[in-house]
């Protein structure tokens, strides 16, 4: 190799795989951390002489302890039925929104599409005390509902701006050429329209998906005791008793519950990162 | 058809278009398809906005019937509570603490993510992770990163010579602020880079290959030909940024809890503690509340460029 290829090689080497490798360092130790820990004895993990940062003997027991001596199962199944339930509540109202802001022409709509954008950048945070109110006004308390019927507070917003965006893309004249056919505008929508956006909606539902898996503040304290808990309210609040912390079952804990959201956007990451930036840029 | 009076349909009759029934109007079944998602935002979202307005003017408690109504005495209490002061201070920490840092190491990662390389696809879906998984799990992860006996950053520091007593991350107010951003840091790079990425597959090559000619360097070419296309990308992901810092909780919440001694609370745990813990519902609606004109401000200038993208 000649020495201008040797400082081309070089200056790549250095101007792009040191910087690149070190964000992967930086951004996903965490997440290597969370699994050597999950993996590693209780003697090992506090021997404070040993190297940390490696495993010198497995040990499943960590998530043994997660299934057998905690409530892990019912969070989880608290936790899908309230995804789901959200998510298919959202996208059905969302599709609706969707439609009609990025497709019809009415009274009103350039004001309730800024509406939902708007909606969309209300936090939890400023509404969670008197949404408490409502919810034990409802006799929704640690019920199921209480969640189903909250989330779509911040899933609408936003998976009907995506799909608003989506829904204009389609063009106009492929449903007029349907209405002239006779078919109705409802039959228009369901049978030309929908199967067109089938990507917007999947990465519209699995934004609601992994929203609604990693919501923690409503879950924390609309659904928080007992046997209502969620993945991250149970194993914030069940694995950290005072002082004592079940380190390792924490981060098996960390691991398992990262699983669902991790999966299903390795499945879909374009229709994912597609809907990212949809939503970073457009609402 | 009585209904045929109403100005929008009259407007629809005028209009040469074929003859449709009412429920064939467009604008008929765009309030049709409004009903459901708005009843759910009205009711989840309107009304216990206006409900927070009015319990922070009251003192109701939770767990006890009936509030009177104070004024605006809740909101003065919290001006002068000095816990509530340095949650103030604190926001602004962390906002200034983190957002700069976010939006540079999110753009210099979208850069080098920007060039092709072998694997790129599944690299850009790894450096998301921090973004995706729950934040509440993840934080676990650097509560024991930032524990005092086990923190593997001490272990190295320690090993290296540079420290001999762990470093208390967590345990002083400003040792806990700055792990409290680095950990925020950590989870919003990935959003600023992905979204700036997608911004710079909008550059044109062709301006670039055209300043190159004209003998433009690499940093020149960046700031007048890329930077000007990813503007507003930048600002809109800025300010998304911004509001979702200052309303923040769950990092907080798992890393802190806002101690040590209440000196690293944000509005969102704050609020909880008072709220929850204390339960003083009126007074945690008035520390909610005190977010509003920021968090307003915010929100118009985004959806002012939002607009402006449209």
């Amino acid at each position: 190799m000649n020495i201008v290829g040797e400082n081309r090689l070089w200056s790549r080497i250095w101007q792009f795989y040191v910087p690149l490798a070190l964000f992967a360092v930086f951004l996903l130790f965490p997440f290597y951390w969370m699994l050597v820990v999950s993996l590693k004895p209780n003697t090992d993990l506090f021997e404070t002489d040993l190297n940390p940062f490696l495993l010198y003997s497995v040990t499943l027991d960590h998530y043994r302890y997660l299934f057998e001596e905690t409530d892990f199962w019912t969070w989880t199944k608290n936790t899908m039925v309230v995804t789901v339930g959200a998510t298919i509540l959202s996208l059905a109202c969302s599709i609706l929104i969707g439609y009609a802001l990025g497709r019809y022409r009415f009274r009103g709509g350039t004001f309730l599409g800024a509406a939902v954008f708007l909606a969309y950048l209300v936090p939890p945070t400023l509404l969670f005390i008197p949404l408490a109110e409502v919810i034990s006004r409802f006799q929704l308390y640690n019920r199921y509902w209480a969640l189903i019927l909250t989330y779509p507070t911040f899933l609408i917003p936003f998976a009907s701006w995506l799909l608003m965006g989506y829904f204009r893309t389609i063009s106009r004249e492929l449903e007029d050429a349907a209405l002239v056919d006779g078919a109705s505008r409802i039959q228009a929508m369901w049978q030309i329209v929908m199967p067109l956006a089938l990507p917007g909606l999947l990465s519209a539902g699995i934004f609601c998906f992994t929203l609604g898996w990693n919501e923690f503040l409503y879950a924390l304290v609309f659904m928080g005791s007992g046997e209502m808990k969620t993945i991250p309210v149970g194993t914030v609040s069940d694995l950290i008793r005072a002082d004592v912390y079940f380190w390792g079952s924490l981060m098996a804990a960390g691991i398992l519950g990262s699983v669902p959201v991790a999966v299903a956007y390795s499945f879909f990451v374009d229709h994912y990162v597609a809907g990212l930036t949809a939503g970073a840029t457009k609402g | 058809m009585a209904l045929v009076r109403t100005p929008v349909a009259a407007e629809a009759l005028r209009t040469p278009r074929r003859r449709t029934t009412f429920i064939q109007r467009e604008s008929t079944l765009a309030y049709l398809y409004m009903i459901p998602g708005w009843s759910i935002l009205l009711l989840f979202m309107a009304y216990p906005f206006f409900l927070g307005i009015y319990l922070s003017m009251t003192d109701r408690m939770l767990g006890w019937p009936g509030a009177n109504f104070i004024g605006l005495e809740n909101y003065r209490i919290l001006w002068n509570d000095s816990v509530f002061q340095q949650t103030v201070r604190n926001t602004a920490i962390y906002g200034i603490g983190t957002v700069p840092f976010k939006l540079l190491l999110g753009l210099a990662l979208a850069l080098l993510l920007n060039r092709p390389f072998r694997l790129s696809r599944a690299v850009r879906a790894g450096l998301l992770l921090p973004w995706i998984v729950p934040t509440a799990l993840s934080s676990l992860a650097w509560l024991m990163l930032f524990n005092g006996v086990l923190s593997p950053i001490s272990w190295v520091l320690k090993d290296l010579g540079v420290i001999d007593q762990n470093i208390n991350f967590l345990g002083s107010a400003w040792n806990a602020r700055i792990s409290l951003c680095i950990a925020n840091i950590w989870r919003g790079i990935p959003f600023f880079a992905i979204t700036i990425l997608a911004g710079l597959q909008a550059v044109p090559n062709e301006l670039h290959e055209a300043a190159a000619l004209d003998g433009a360097s690499k940093v020149q070419r960046f700031f007048s030909v890329t930077l000007p296309v990813i503007r507003s990308i930048i600002l809109i992901a800025t300010l998304f940024s911004i509001i979702w810092t200052i309303s923040d909780f769950q990092l907080v919440y798992v890393l802190t809890k806002g101690g040590p001694a209440n000196t690293t609370h944000v509005f969102g745990t704050y609020a909880y503690q008072i709220g929850m813990g204390a339960t003083d519902l009126g007074q945690a609606a008035a520390i909610s509340l005190y977010m509003f004109p920021a968090l307003a401000l915010g929100a118009i200038l985004l959806l002012r460029y939002v607009r402006r993208e449209d």
